[in-house]
């Protein structure tokens, strides 16, 4: 296999686990902002303790996805910035709402109003956040973005503000808020606040259906590249019966209560999305007018590329693993195998 | 404004704003695990309690380094994009190491600022000097890449474009040394000073808190040290700039003919117009031997480069002569420091502290590390101009065809001067304020308040 594509696939797997991970903690915040009820505080509470440790770890797979991206494939970074200026300018303003509201409602007074104040900047900032990272992938994908001789055609509009990148992106908000809601049925002990979450996690993943089937029903038109991908191709039905099998998997985990295993199907529900996604842009970077191989960097980067990737990989796992050992011990490390609490 | 104004106005407002929280991210840990290390061997209560005030400052200040430090990878990106893709595979290296380095300083932050129950009090002051070490390995990375653009090696130019690419001869670029080793100094003696001057004004108004006492030494004893020895780094750096990038070190000085036995200005208004700078104190001879380390060494002037090569001359000046007057000042405070505490170590701990006027002067001397990273920076960017990549790329023809761009600029800057104004509230409520019953906190009562 080429380097480009193996650098490229490590790229897609920091795509996933900032998905899982990274967008599971934006998924928190969605919840944060519909908790209601009698239990709302406990909600809001639990959130905040699942994701206080661990966010700022997570976020920086994003980092990781963009210094693959402009070190690997620099002109891809140049198109992509050029065309989709404006959402990811948006992007990083939500990032920075979305991360400091977070620490400075830990932080700040524990009062109602002053808490209720930075929920509210932390939770809009949760959901606008993923809807522009999935606009930005939407319109990478759709072959919206035309580059020639290096610049951008296609203006700074066109790109994005169309129905699909929009689709993408209200379907990238409730898989985040569906992984969320999933992972957080695991976080407590408390049998109500369990329940609050798993019917959120069963509306959600409603949700992320119906959107699945929006965004692949607007492919058509609007970016048929991916949608003969993922229809017409050899794996294409492998990999919707399993996409759909960890689907189903997480309903009815979901529905009798194994959380455990709904925990699994889920993450395995979005891996699989993901990795659908990149399977059928394969092999272009920006479709049609940039691919992996035409926007690799000279050999000599990718070969030292991987090889800090490798290095930076021996250190990185065993510090995420540990730092999950000591936090997620109750929920991360117990075996599928083990009873599932009964009630 | 026009587009590239506003593009540049935009990044030196980003990276202005992100290296504060930078410098104190790679500092403040230091400072933490100092008290901690004190903690775990002298048992005092007072220690504990300082190490859980400073990690509750370094997580504040973590989480806004983190995000506005987020917000410039992708600006380069986004403000310069033919930037990115000419010079990405090139100086992609060091950003990816950076990537994994911050990683490592997110993972045990959160390890250390949520762990105080869950790990060893060894595992946990261990976690502390990982985020120590990481936090410092992440800003040595980003600076390297900011010294390639400044001393751009590891390639051949072949018809404007760079080819047989070589990312570790540009990673070992000649300024890389010298600039990392100044940067990460400043970052220490920057937030050293900062921290000790907060103390020293809360003790000066109450003059035998153990708390404030404790604050103060470490903070001095990190930010003195670096400030005793910046200026060696700034020598070396010098001397490399004189190497490297002679136009750059002309604007420094405002050196405007080519002279033999140059001479140090300090003071002085550079005219671009006559090609003079007036009013300056001439100290004879001393650029040529700071800059080549010989009296009757040739320093070239700005009058020897294209006009169209200069950088504008009066900014980088005046950035270069307040750098460097801060930079004194600190150094002196530090001597000063050093001196006090020798002399009084005989008569018992904490006498050193019993004079107003070293408070009074600490006091003065808290933004004066800040003062000199940002005006550092200034001299480092504005002296590079109009050169994005010195030599090869200018910054008019690496920024975004994006019109506009006073709108990002004026919506980040309000974003960043709010972001102030609230982490400033913060750290004041959260570090300054004296706690009032540090003998005996346990440590349980401590974390719960924390949640």
């Amino acid at each position: 296999m080429p380097l480009e594509t193996i650098i490229a696939g490590i790229m897609v797997a920091s795509l996933v686990f900032y998905a899982l991970l990274g967008g599971a903690d934006y998924g928190g915040g969605v919840w944060d902002l519909f908790a209601f009820g009698s239990r709302a505080k406990q909600q809001r509470k639990l959130i905040s303790e699942a994701i206080g440790p661990v966010w700022e770890a997570n976020h920086v797979w994003l980092i990781l996805v963009i210094v693959i991206l402009f070190t690997a494939f620099p002109p891809a970074v140049a198109a992509i910035s050029t065309a989709l200026h404006i959402p990811l300018t948006l992007l990083l303003i939500g990032i920075i709402l979305r991360g400091t509201a977070f620490t400075f409602r830990t932080y700040d007074v524990q009062r109602d109003n002053v808490q209720r104040r930075w929920s509210r900047v932390f939770s809009i900032a949760s959901i606008f956040t993923p809807v522009l990272l999935g606009i930005t992938v939407g319109a990478i994908s759709s072959g919206a973005i035309r580059v020639r001789d290096g610049a951008v055609t296609t203006g700074f509009f066109a790109s994005w503000l169309a129905p699909f990148p929009f689709a993408v992106g209200f379907f990238a908000l409730a898989l985040f808020a569906f992984l969320a809601a999933v992972y957080l049925t695991l976080e407590t002990k408390e049998r109500e606040l369990q329940e609050d979450f798993r019917r959120r996690a069963l509306v959600s993943g409603a949700a992320v259906g119906l959107l699945a089937l929006i965004v692949f029903l607007l492919a058509e038109t609007n970016a048929p590249t991916i949608r003969a991908g993922i229809s017409n191709t050899s794996w294409a039905l492998a990999l919707h019966v399993s996409t759909a099998i960890a689907a189903i998997g997480a309903f009815y985990a979901l529905w009798t209560r194994k959380y455990k295993l709904a925990r699994i199907c889920a993450a395995a529900q979005a891996t699989l999305i993901l990795l659908g996604w990149a399977a059928a842009q394969f092999p272009y970077l920006i479709e049609p007018d940039i691919t992996i191989a035409s926007a690799a960097a000279p050999r000599i980067t990718l070969q030292l590329l991987l090889g800090a990737l490798a290095a930076g990989g021996i250190l990185l796992f065993p510090s995420y693993y540990y730092l999950f050992r000591i936090f997620k011990s109750e929920t991360a490390f117990t075996a599928l195998s083990e009873k599932e609490e009964k009630f | 404004m026009n587009d590239i104004l506003a593009a540049r106005s935009q990044m030196a407002m980003s990276l202005a704003f992100h290296i504060i929280f930078a410098a104190v991210g790679i500092a403040m840990p230091l400072l933490m695990i100092i008290a901690e290390w004190r903690w775990l061997k002298t048992k005092e209560e007072v220690y504990l309690t300082l190490a859980k005030r400073w990690a509750k400052g370094t997580a504040i200040l973590f989480a806004v380094g983190a995000v506005s430090g987020t917000v410039l990878s992708f600006e380069l990106g986004l403000l310069f994009p033919k930037f990115m893709g000419y010079a990405g595979a090139i100086i992609g290296m060091p950003f990816s190491l950076e990537g994994f380095a911050f990683f490592t300083e997110a993972i045990f932050l959160g390890i250390y600022l949520y762990g105080w129950e869950r790990i060893s009090p060894k595992a946990h002051i261990f976690a502390g000097a990982v985020v120590a070490a990481s936090g410092a390995a992440s800003g040595i990375f980003v600076v390297i890449a900011n010294a390639w653009m400044n001393a751009p090696t590891g390639f051949r130019l072949v018809d404007g474009k760079m080819v047989d690419i070589d990312p570790i001869a540009a990673m070992m670029n000649p300024a890389a040394f010298g600039q990392t080793l100044h940067m990460t100094l400043a970052a220490y003696a920057a937030t050293g000073f900062a921290v000790a001057g907060i103390h020293a004004f809360m003790l000066l108004r109450d003059r035998q808190n153990l708390f404030h006492r404790r604050a103060l030494a470490i903070a001095l004893a990190v930010g003195g040290a670096a400030a005793i020895l910046q200026p060696l780094s700034g020598d070396i750096l010098a001397k490399t700039v004189a190497v490297t990038q002679p136009a750059k070190l002309a604007a420094f000085e405002g050196q405007f003919e080519t002279e033999k036995g140059a001479p140090i200005r300090i003071g002085g208004i550079p005219d671009e117009e006559t090609g003079k700078t007036n009013y300056a104190i001439e100290i004879p001879y001393l650029l040529s031997i700071l800059a080549h380390g010989n009296p009757n060494a040739v320093v070239k002037g700005l009058n020897d480069f294209p006009k169209d090569e200069h950088p504008p001359v009066a900014i980088v000046h005046f950035a270069f002569q307040i750098m460097v007057a801060c930079g004194m000042l600190m150094m002196a405070i530090a001597v000063w420091g050093a001196w006090r505490w020798w002399r009084a170590r005989k008569k018992g701990a904490g006498k050193w502290l019993d004079e107003k006027w070293f408070l009074r002067a600490l006091i003065l001397a808290a933004p004066l590390g800040f003062v000199a990273i940002e005006t550092g920076w200034t001299v480092t960017e504005v002296g590079r101009q109009p050169w994005i990549i010195y030599g090869v790329m200018r910054t008019a023809d690496a920024v975004t065809p994006m019109p506009g761009l006073v709108v990002p600029f004026v919506t980040f800057t309000i974003l960043y001067i709010f972001l102030a104004i609230i982490t400033t509230w913060l750290l004041f409520r959260q570090v300054a304020s004296s706690p009032k019953d540090f003998e005996s906190k346990p440590i349980e009562r401590e974390v719960r308040d924390a949640a």
